[in-house]
């Protein structure tokens, strides 16, 4: 059973207040705390030696979700875990995934994840996943998650990164391949504060006729943080492939935004746009022309920024 | 009551002290409808915004009934009853025209009493309501947004500056028909900075500032005919303006 912290952590990374609908699989301190599978959801241990899942989603399974959190509350556990999703032909699902780590001892935590979706023809898919650290030990939270993504034809994928709060080292890789028609969306929010570090690289890769991307990154950088946001798009084929990276930079912070834009065909379509600043000036006397303080000002155009 | 007493506003450019404002004196008594207008660069927007606090003034005095509030921040001048609607609306990204109405009113409103502001300014509200204040919107529609802050903020005075800078002859128009609303249902007093002509005209009095000192002051009738002598306001084309009926959602 979990433990009060490990539920917090469940509530803050997948929206979780008791056992999910559906199917699920959640893992805490390394080991299987609870399996749902469903007709059309399979769940099954990996048998090749490696810690992970497969997850098989039967062809035109529509309107359900999969979890699959991940909570760590034992300082120290270092993991690496492969989670691979199958998903059918002209399906339409939500899978929430999401880690937290609570680390209140000395040594760190860290939980490498990757994730690899084959995603079949004509299905729509919603990817939410969310990183949470809490804990005041002295160890770090560090969280390590590799994506890659195979959309088949006409597939459409939409994926949340979430990250706002405590984690203190992320190294996010973000890889994807579009077939003819398929489309790949990712809204990125993140944040980080004290010397927190975090680096996202995504790398599109648009093959098929008419296949289009757009990846959107918000982030705040706060007190000695540091944000490295890394975006490429490789246009291989007649394709829309857009870009953009929005960050606010506070304190003394170090924010570096590399766009890459790599075009191999007359009709591929490739934006990047990248802007990074401190909050705006007019926007905080706004909000204190209302009666806000400064810091709740702040505040208010941080939440509005990152949500 | 306000007032301003010597109060002077200085800034530095390429090494040159400028005066902006020039030790003037105004009092504005309770709930009054004023509208302050003079020529260009004459200290109008400037004025305002000391009274706000955005801008500090070098020297002088800002009492607000009573209590000196020379050295309040801008959160405490709020605090204490004042508001402002900006000349450019401020644009947010991800903040919605409801979260900045409940901001506004300082408490979580409902979406009913939200909308009811949003349609005192003649916006249909239901439109408007859940979209985020950024550069989506137009001049007016911004524009009437910011005002519809300062409604809902029911303060003792509310200052709207050049409210009719930067937006077309139509939501001008709607805009008059807001002010006249605000005249007729506002409790409190209202500074209005402006060189229309149909603002001016639903003044009880008007304010005429001029190299950084109030020029002359009086009720209408007295300064209107003055004003349109020495062209300091620029009327030209509102009067031919159509009449448009109200706002239907």
């Amino acid at each position: 059973m979990l433990d009060v912290i490990q539920k917090q952590l469940l509530e803050e990374v997948a929206d979780l207040h008791e056992v999910p609908a559906g199917a699920y699989n959640i893992r805490a301190n390394g080991e299987m705390a609870s399996r749902n599978t469903t007709a059309n959801i399979d769940i099954v241990t990996k048998t090749d030696g490696k810690s992970g899942i497969d997850i098989k989603i039967k062809d035109g399974t529509k309107n359900e979700s999969v979890h699959i959190p991940v909570v760590l509350s034992q300082s120290g556990i270092k993991e690496m875990v492969y989670n691979d999703f199958y998903i059918g032909d002209n399906c339409d699902v939500t899978i929430v995934a999401g880690c937290g780590i609570h680390n209140s001892g000395s040594k760190d935590s860290e939980h490498d994840g990757i994730h690899r979706f084959f995603v079949g023809k004509n299905s729509k898919v919603r990817y939410v996943e969310k990183h949470y650290g809490s804990g005041e030990g002295e160890g770090k939270r560090i969280l390590n998650p590799v994506t890659e993504v195979y959309q088949k034809e006409n597939s459409y994928v939409d994926m949340e990164m979430v990250q706002i709060k405590g984690v203190d080292s992320t190294i996010r890789e973000t890889k994807a391949e579009l077939e003819k028609g398929a489309t790949l969306i990712v809204h990125e929010r993140l944040m980080t504060h004290g010397n927190q570090s975090a680096t996202s690289i995504y790398t599109v890769e648009l093959n098929g006729e008419d296949s289009s991307t757009d990846v959107i990154s918000r982030s705040v950088a706060k007190d000695t943080s540091e944000q490295i946001f890394e975006a490429s798009i490789v246009g291989n084929n007649k394709c829309n492939g857009h870009a953009e990276c929005d960050a606010i930079i506070m304190d003394k912070a170090h924010v570096v935004a590399i766009p890459k834009l790599d075009a191999k065909n007359i009709d591929a379509a490739l934006i990047h746009e990248a802007a990074i600043g401190k909050i705006a000036g007019d926007q905080l006397i706004k909000l204190m022309s209302l009666g806000l303080t400064e810091h709740e000002a702040e505040e208010q155009i941080i939440n509005g920024f990152l949500r | 009551m306000l007032e301003l007493k010597n109060v002077t506003y200085k800034v530095t450019e390429n090494n040159i002290d400028k005066t902006i404002i020039d030790g003037l004196d105004l009092t504005v008594e309770d709930g009054k409808f004023i509208v302050i207008t003079g020529p260009n660069g004459g200290g109008k927007s400037t004025l305002a915004r000391t009274i706000m606090g955005i801008n500090k003034i070098t020297s002088g005095n800002i009492i607000l009934d009573g209590e000196d509030i020379t050295e309040k921040s801008i959160t405490e001048r709020a605090k204490a009853g004042i508001s402002f609607a900006f000349q450019q609306p401020v644009v947010f990204k991800g903040i919605k025209v409801l979260d900045l109405l409940r901001l506004a009113a300082g408490t979580k409103i409902s979406v009913t009493e939200a909308c009811e502001y949003l349609s005192k300014v003649g916006l249909c509200a239901k439109e408007y309501i859940n979209r985020e204040v950024n550069s989506s919107l137009s001049g007016g529609e911004l524009k009437r947004i910011e005002i519809a802050t300062v409604i809902a903020r029911h303060t003792k005075i509310s200052i709207f500056d050049e409210p009719e800078a930067g937006i077309d002859l139509w939501s001008f128009n709607n805009l008059i028909q807001v002010f006249e609303n605000i005249r007729k249902t506002i409790n409190g007093t209202v500074i209005i900075i402006s060189h229309q002509e149909r603002i001016i005209n639903i003044a009880d009095e008007i304010v005429v500032i001029k190299d950084g000192k109030v020029a002359t002051r009086g009720t209408k009738e007295e300064i209107y005919p003055e004003l349109v002598k020495s062209s300091s306001i620029t009327g030209a084309g509102c009067s031919k303006l159509i009449e448009e009926g109200p706002v239907v959602c």
